[in-house]
This record gives C-alpha cells, sequence and structure tokens, in this order.
C-alpha cells in the first residue's frame, strides 16, 4: 500500500511535469508506464480528467501504439527479434521454447506470477548476433532454445532467493 | 498547360476534360461533385474535418497519379479524371475488402435500405467478394437507452468519431486498437451507458452503415396497441410531420400532418395528440421565468432546456450553468405530464391504463422519457418514445402508404397550437416563439410583425438583439454542442452579454435529429426547415398566448401560468451528472476488519480544485499517524455535487468543499468513536 500511495504521487508528479498539456500526452502515458510498469485504466482516466480529455481519445493513443501495455507487465520483459534474419535464424524455435517453459501462448504473454513477458520485435538492429533476444536491458545473441530455457532458470533461481 | 497564364481573373482546372472555373471549393472533390459527378467516399462530410482514410474518392490527376480528391486542393490548370481503369479497379477493391470485414446480415439490418455500403457494393457493380470473410463477431453494445452499437458493421470511416468530437465536443467514441484489431469504441471498451454520451444521435445519423443505430422500441409500442385493458395515445413532435414523407420516397420538407394523425389511429392508436401544443405551453412557462429572471435581476443567461441531450451535456460537464438553465420540461415530457394530469378528466378511461407514446425526429428523447425524475409512483410521464423512421417502419409493416390516407385531425382537449409551438422543430425557433411572448408582454401591445428574422439562420453560433421600447433583448442562437464552449466560456468570464441562450445539440436543430428518416440528400434539411417555417405561416394563430384550447387548459387545470400547479407539473429540476463509471482508483487498503473507508472525488471540477493536493496529504497523514490498516483511501471520479467541490466522503460523513484540515478532524472524529 506504501506503493500504491508512492505511485498516485509520481502520476501525480508526471503530470504536472508535462504542464498538464495535451499535447504532451504520449509522453505522459511513457512517463507513467516507466511508472506502473503498464498503464492501469484508472491511471488513464486520471490522465484525461487532469488534461481535460474525452477519455476515449487517451484510451485511443494508449492502445494504439504497441509500446503501451493496458495488463500489467512481468517484472523481466523478454523481446525475441523476429527481423529477417533472426527469422531465417529460427527466431520462431526460441519463442516456442520460452512459450513452453513458462507455460505462455500467443494470447496470455505475461506469467500468472508477473515474473515474465515475451514478445516479438521486428528487428533490433543486431542482426549480426541473430537470432538474439533482449530481457530488460540485457541482450542474449546466438540464441538457442537450449539457451533460452538456462536464461530462464538462472532469473527463476536468483528471485527464489530473495 | 498554360492557357491560364495570362488570365489571372478566372481560374480553371479540368475534371474529365470539362473545364471548370475555381471558386474557392476546399478540394477537387467538391468540385467533381458541383460538375455532377458523385464521386463516392464513406468519411467525406461536408461538416466534418477531411480525414482522408476511406479511399473511395480517388481520382487520377496527371502528372500526380492516383490521389484522393478529398485530400487535394484545386489548382489552376490541374487534370483530373474520376473514371479511368485504375480508379475503377481500385475502388472496387476497396469496397470488397470491406465486404469481406463486414457482417453481411443485410435483411435484418435496420439500415439495409439506407445503407451506403451496400448502395456503393450495387454501384460498382460488385457481384462477389474475392477475399476470404474474417469469422470475428464483436458482441453488441445493447446498454445505451437511445442507441444500439454493431461493431461488426463499422467500416472505420470514422465519420461517428468525427461528428461527436468536432460538432458536439464530446468525444464519448473514439478509434482505439490498430491494424485489424482497429476499433470505434467508448473508452475502456466500455459500454455507451456507461460513458459520456449525450445520446443525440448524430454518431448514428453520419454513420454510412448499421454500427449505430437508434434502439428500436416498437415492439413495446405494439404490445400495448394489442393491449385490450390499455388506452395508448400519441404525441407527435413538430419536427415529424416534415420528416416522415421521406420514409415514403416523399420530397424532403413535404408536409404530412394530417396523413401521420390518420396512420397513428389506423394502427391503432385511441387518441392521437400534437407535442407542439406542450411547446406553446413551454413557450409560456419559459416566457414568463424569462420575464421573471430579467425584471428581478434573477439568473442570466436563461438556457433552453427543450434539448434532452443538451441538458445532459450541461449536467456532465457545466455544473455552473445549472442555474441558468429554464426549469421548464420539454415539451416531451410536458405533454406526458399533462395528458396524465388532464385526460382522465376529460374523456371515458373505462377503467383503463394510460399509455402515452411519442414519435420524435430524436434518439435523445428515448433516454429522457427513462429519467427517474420523470417517473412517478412507477408511472412514466411518457412510457415509449419512438423515432420518425419507427413510425414509418410501423406502417410499413401494415402494408399502409402515408399518401394514399385520409387526412385526419389530431384529437381535441390538449393539441391545438400554434405557429410558435411548430417552430420548436428549428434552430432559432424556441427564441423566435418565446419572443413573440415576451416582446408583447414587454411592450403591453399586440405584436405587429412575429417574424423575429434575426434568430433564423444555420449558422452554429448565431448572435441577435431585439429592442423593445428601449430595452435590449440580448440573444445567442446554438447548434451543435461545441458551438456552446464560446458562449459557456464567457459566462465563466463574466463577460456574458446575452439574456437568453437556445442550445440545440443537431446541427440544423430537431427537423435533422438522429430520429428522422435516413437521406443521403444534403438540401434535405433546408428542404424540412422551409417547411416548418412555411407550416407556421399556414396557422391560425402565431403566438402561443393566442393558443384558445391552452388558455382553457390553464383555466380548467392550472392556476396559471408559472403558478403553483404548473410548477409541480411542467417544471424539474438538474443534477450534476458524472461522465466515467465504474472508475475508481484504490489507494490504500486497509488490513484489519471494517476498515473506515475514505473516498476523494477526482472529478474535473474536484481535481480543479485541489483535490489532487487534498487526496496526496490525506494519504501521507494516514501513514504518518499509523492508521494505514485502520483506513481505505479510493480516488473517485465525481459524487455528482460538483457546485462544492472538493468532496470527499469519510466513512458516511459527506464532506462538501472539503479541506484537508476539516478531512483529519472527520478521520479521528469517526476512528476515535470506533476506538471507544
Amino acid at each position: 500500500m506504501q506503493q500504491t500511495m508512492r505511485k498516485f504521487d509520481t502520476l501525480c508528479d508526471i503530470i504536472d511535469r508535462f504542464d498538464r498539456d495535451p499535447a504532451k500526452l504520449i509522453s505522459i502515458l511513457q512517463a507513467v508506464q516507466a511508472e506502473y510498469r503498464y498503464l492501469p485504466k484508472e491511471a488513464l482516466a486520471y490522465i484525461a480528467t487532469s488534461l481535460n480529455l474525452p477519455p476515449a481519445r487517451v484510451f485511443g493513443v494508449a492502445t494504439f501504439y504497441a509500446h503501451f501495455a493496458l495488463e500489467p507487465k512481468g517484472k523481466y520483459v523478454i523481446h525475441v527479434c523476429d527481423g529477417t534474419a533472426c527469422h531465417v535464424k529460427n527466431s520462431q524455435g526460441l519463442v516456442n521454447a520460452i512459450q513452453k517453459k513458462l507455460g505462455l501462448t500467443t494470447d496470455k504473454n505475461t506469467t500468472e506470477d508477473l515474473l515474465f513477458t515475451l514478445e516479438t520485435v521486428s528487428c533490433l538492429g543486431a542482426c549480426g548476433l541473430a537470432p538474439v533476444l533482449v530481457i530488460n536491458e540485457d541482450v542474449h545473441g546466438m540464441m538457442t532454445p537450449q539457451k533460452c530455457v538456462e536464461a530462464l532458470d538462472k532469473i527463476i533461481e536468483r528471485e527464489a532467493q530473495q | 498547360m498554360n492557357t491560364n497564364t495570362t488570365d489571372t481573373v478566372k481560374q480553371t482546372l479540368f475534371v474529365d476534360g470539362r473545364e471548370l472555373p475555381i471558386n474557392g471549393e476546399r478540394n477537387v472533390l467538391e468540385m467533381a461533385r458541383k460538375a455532377g459527378i458523385d464521386i463516392p467516399t464513406f468519411c467525406y462530410h461536408s461538416e466534418l474535418s477531411v480525414y482522408g482514410a476511406c479511399r473511395l474518392c480517388l481520382v487520377e490527376i496527371e502528372g500526380r497519379g492516383i490521389q484522393a480528391s478529398c485530400s487535394v486542393a484545386p489548382e489552376p490548370g490541374m487534370r483530373l479524371r474520376t473514371n479511368t481503369k485504375k480508379v475503377r479497379d481500385i475502388r472496387k477493391i476497396s469496397i470488397e475488402l470491406l465486404l469481406a470485414n463486414h457482417d453481411m446480415t443485410c435483411p435484418t439490418c435496420s439500415r439495409s435500405a439506407t445503407c451506403r455500403l451496400r448502395e456503393l457494393a450495387e454501384r460498382m457493380g460488385i457481384d462477389k467478394v474475392r477475399y476470404k470473410p474474417i469469422e470475428r463477431k464483436a458482441p453488441l453494445d445493447h446498454s445505451s437507452l437511445a442507441l444500439v452499437r454493431d461493431p461488426n458493421k463499422c467500416v472505420l470511416c470514422g465519420d461517428c468519431v468525427r461528428a461527436c468530437h468536432e460538432l458536439q465536443g464530446v468525444g464519448a467514441i473514439d478509434f482505439a486498437f490498430r491494424g485489424a484489431d482497429s476499433a470505434v469504441l467508448p473508452a475502456f471498451n466500455q459500454d455507451l451507458a456507461e460513458v459520456e454520451c449525450v445520446n443525440c444521435g448524430l454518431c448514428a445519423s453520419v454513420c454510412p452503415t448499421g454500427a449505430l443505430t437508434p434502439r428500436p422500441e416498437m415492439e413495446e409500442v405494439w404490445a400495448d396497441l394489442d393491449n385490450p385493458n390499455k388506452i395508448v395515445v400519441a404525441q407527435m413532435a413538430p419536427a415529424v410531420r416534415v420528416g416522415l414523407g421521406e420514409y415514403f420516397g416523399m420530397e424532403p420538407g413535404s408536409i404530412t400532418t394530417g396523413q401521420a394523425v390518420a396512420a397513428l389511429k389506423a394502427i391503432g392508436f385511441d387518441k392521437v395528440y400534437d407535442t407542439s401544443f406542450a411547446a406553446d405551453m413551454t413557450v409560456l412557462e419559459e416566457g414568463e421565468e424569462f420575464l421573471d429572471r430579467f425584471k428581478n435581476q434573477g439568473v442570466l443567461p436563461l438556457f433552453t432546456s427543450c434539448c434532452p441531450a443538451w441538458v445532459k451535456y450541461a449536467e456532465q460537464y457545466h455544473h455552473e450553468l445549472l442555474p441558468h438553465l429554464s426549469s421548464c420540461k420539454s415539451p416531451q415530457q410536458m405533454f406526458g405530464a399533462v395528458a396524465r394530469k388532464v385526460l382522465p378528466k376529460v374523456m371515458d378511461m373505462k377503467g383503463k391504463e394510460l399509455v402515452v407514446v411519442s414519435v420524435m425526429p430524436c434518439t435523445a428523447k428515448k433516454y429522457e422519457a427513462k429519467q427517474e425524475k420523470f417517473i412517478h409512483d412507477g408511472v412514466p410521464e411518457v412510457n415509449h418514445v419512438i423515432t420518425t423512421a419507427e413510425l414509418g417502419l410501423m406502417l410499413r409493416q401494415c402494408g399502409l402508404q402515408l399518401a394514399d390516407l385520409e387526412p385526419a385531425a389530431f384529437d381535441k382537449h390538449i393539441s391545438f397550437k400554434t405557429g410558435a409551438g411548430v417552430l420548436f422543430g428549428v434552430t432559432g425557433g424556441v427564441t423566435e416563439a418565446v419572443l413573440r411572448y415576451a416582446v408583447e408582454q414587454v411592450q403591453g401591445k399586440p405584436l405587429e410583425d412575429v417574424d423575429f428574422r434575426e434568430v433564423r439562420g444555420e449558422k452554429g453560433l448565431r448572435e441577435a438583439t431585439v429592442t423593445v421600447d428601449g430595452i435590449e433583448l440580448r440573444l445567442a442562437i446554438v447548434n451543435g454542442l461545441a458551438q456552446a464552449a464560446a458562449v459557456i466560456e464567457s459566462i465563466k468570464n463574466g463577460t456574458c452579454a446575452y439574456h437568453l441562450v437556445e442550445v440545440m445539440a443537431c446541427p440544423g436543430g430537431c427537423v435533422a435529429g438522429a430520429g428522422q428518416p435516413h437521406t443521403f440528400n444534403p438540401a434535405a434539411r433546408q428542404m424540412r426547415t422551409r417547411a416548418i417555417y412555411d407550416n407556421d405561416k399556414m396557422l391560425d394563430y402565431q403566438k402561443s398566448q393566442d393558443n384558445p384550447e391552452l388558455i382553457k387548459c390553464y383555466a380548467d387545470h392550472f392556476d396559471g401560468v408559472g403558478g403553483h400547479t404548473a410548477h409541480e407539473t411542467l417544471h424539474t429540476e438538474y443534477t450534476h451528472r458524472k461522465r466515467l463509471h465504474e472508475i475508481d482508483i484504490a489507494l490504500q487498503e486497509g488490513e484489519s476488519k471494517g476498515t473506515l473507508p475514505i473516498q476523494v472525488c477526482v472529478g474535473t471540477n474536484c481535481f480543479l480544485n485541489g483535490s489532487q493536493d487534498l487526496l496526496k496529504k490525506l494519504m501521507h497523514h494516514v501513514d504518518q499517524q499509523g492508521l494505514t490498516d485502520q483506513v481505505s483511501i479510493t480516488a473517485t471520479f465525481c459524487m455528482e455535487n460538483c457546485g462544492k467541490s472538493p468532496n470527499v466522503r469519510v466513512g458516511a460523513t459527506h464532506l462538501e468543499a472539503c479541506t484537508f484540515e476539516a478531512a483529519c478532524r472527520s478521520l479521528e472524529e469517526q476512528l476515535g468513536s470506533k476506538a471507544l
């Protein structure tokens, strides 16, 4: 509950920092998502009120951009590259392996415990390392399905210790 | 190319080889249409911004290739072709792609006869769709009292989105998601009834397909007509008489009052009355209210309250305007209330239940009739509201042709009307009708000329000044809710000079309401408007105060205009209304059982009056005092008490104009008593 309060404080600060300016809606959404890891409906409604925009417009912008998530994302977001180079080097195999390991599907891309979210991206600009994936900020190149599972196991183990 | 270089006076371009002068047209689409070429469009609407999404208005421009004609400004010497193979092929593909996505249940769609998509598919000669259809059915939204939303029939032209946002200033629906998932949705994909929709139905009017349609109430009406224990009476709004004919192929603006009455009788209504009678009544009540405020330094300007979409808009967005709203019920509700008061006294009810059905050019009237404040001891003033188009359909169900019917007269007691009552159907009409009363009252002698042409017209915001005996009456007439913004702003900053402001949500007024038959004729609105003014001229009386049946009604059943009984029966009150439902932010949840709930309103007004700061301080206070397991804090959207913001609820105590100190005091008191 301390956390929700802190987050609400931050939400208010973000809106003020961007001068409650409707033209800065996207920047506000980015900053809010950085705080909450997704865009809760209540936060969107609050942003709409404070910017004096119709909530439907804010909802429209938030759902248009792939970057914005309306469902909570995991603590670790895995981006598997599916650009041309990675695709021909079997990026789909990586996706399959991760989905199987974490019990995810195309429709359900976040684990129940909110630890992992799996997404594909069109190109990470690291074709030399194909197939490549990024977990939060860490880049993993020349991946195989087996190496994916190992990387995930490591995170799960570390989290369990904490 | 340079035939025009020496000709600086007349600039021209060429459409399919024909040379045409450029006269300030916004785009080459308008030029082509002027030349008599009906270029197909979905998303082009002359009253809305240019959107360029539907790709049907494509033309080939020499040197530029294929272009969307709505988005190209005319240039001298430009040569465009509207009918090349390339253009035809692309248009055909566009329609086929839309059809592949479309829920083609045309025989059961209420718009099948007036569907733009069906019409264009036919025009393009499409006899098969080459693309695989998408089998993905979205649920229909039946939540609204006024409208039905069927996402499966949406072609994503965005006409509804722009109409709602640009013309009404509401924005209840907007595009959401992207690509193949794109959809037009209310905020958060909530039901239409749970968002700020004002039920005007403009979205349904501009929708080219059946994605947004008026909510039908015909079955309820048929059931009551079939019930031998009920006496069913109809009231017909002014605009219906100039719209119904179009449903039967007549020219827009054909006046069919007598036939409409005959038709209602033919399908089983016991009595048929004219809402214009109630409009005359509104003129007297509102006129008196206006004069009283004017003479006694009351709250001015007075806003009209006939349009339920406008009333809901004011209730949702501008709590500070509510004292400005006339307390008069709309003519529909006045009629319902008067019918329930008068009819049992003047006709033999044979112990049967009275059912009042309205025929309206409007979808918001459906919503209005079902408001709790208009239902007394379980009996609504008006039971059912059908639109002009629904009446047309009911007649067709019975195999009746309007033109073939022998005109009939309205039933007596509460039907006789004057021209003023009929004028309610057009923008400026209520103002003119009230002027015919108020000016006569002020100058103390009969009016010589009843026409106030200065208030007529089409512009979204019109101003007029009428001088009587050296007294200036300053008026504003608004049609299209977005146009009200300037007037409202002037009231807020204290510069408003108006005495009376008329607001109608629909551009053009009720004649162009969403309940009227659908039309592709851009001149229909003007033709219906002209018919209303013609009708005014044809009637015996032009001023509401001269209405003999109304005078008798007041004498028999009321204690005078604006009297006590009139107030009880014909007037109403307004409330603040929240725009977002079912959204609260749980900020802190106490852990022990029976925690004390604190709700802080963060709706627009409370937000502007500092509820954000208050909320923050309160949360920190609770934290510092170590009360976190004893209280829960929620930020909520609108407690519908915007006049006394910020609003806070601590337990069962509602704190208006709340300060941090007041909230803390209440918190301590309640926690203290609990501890004891």
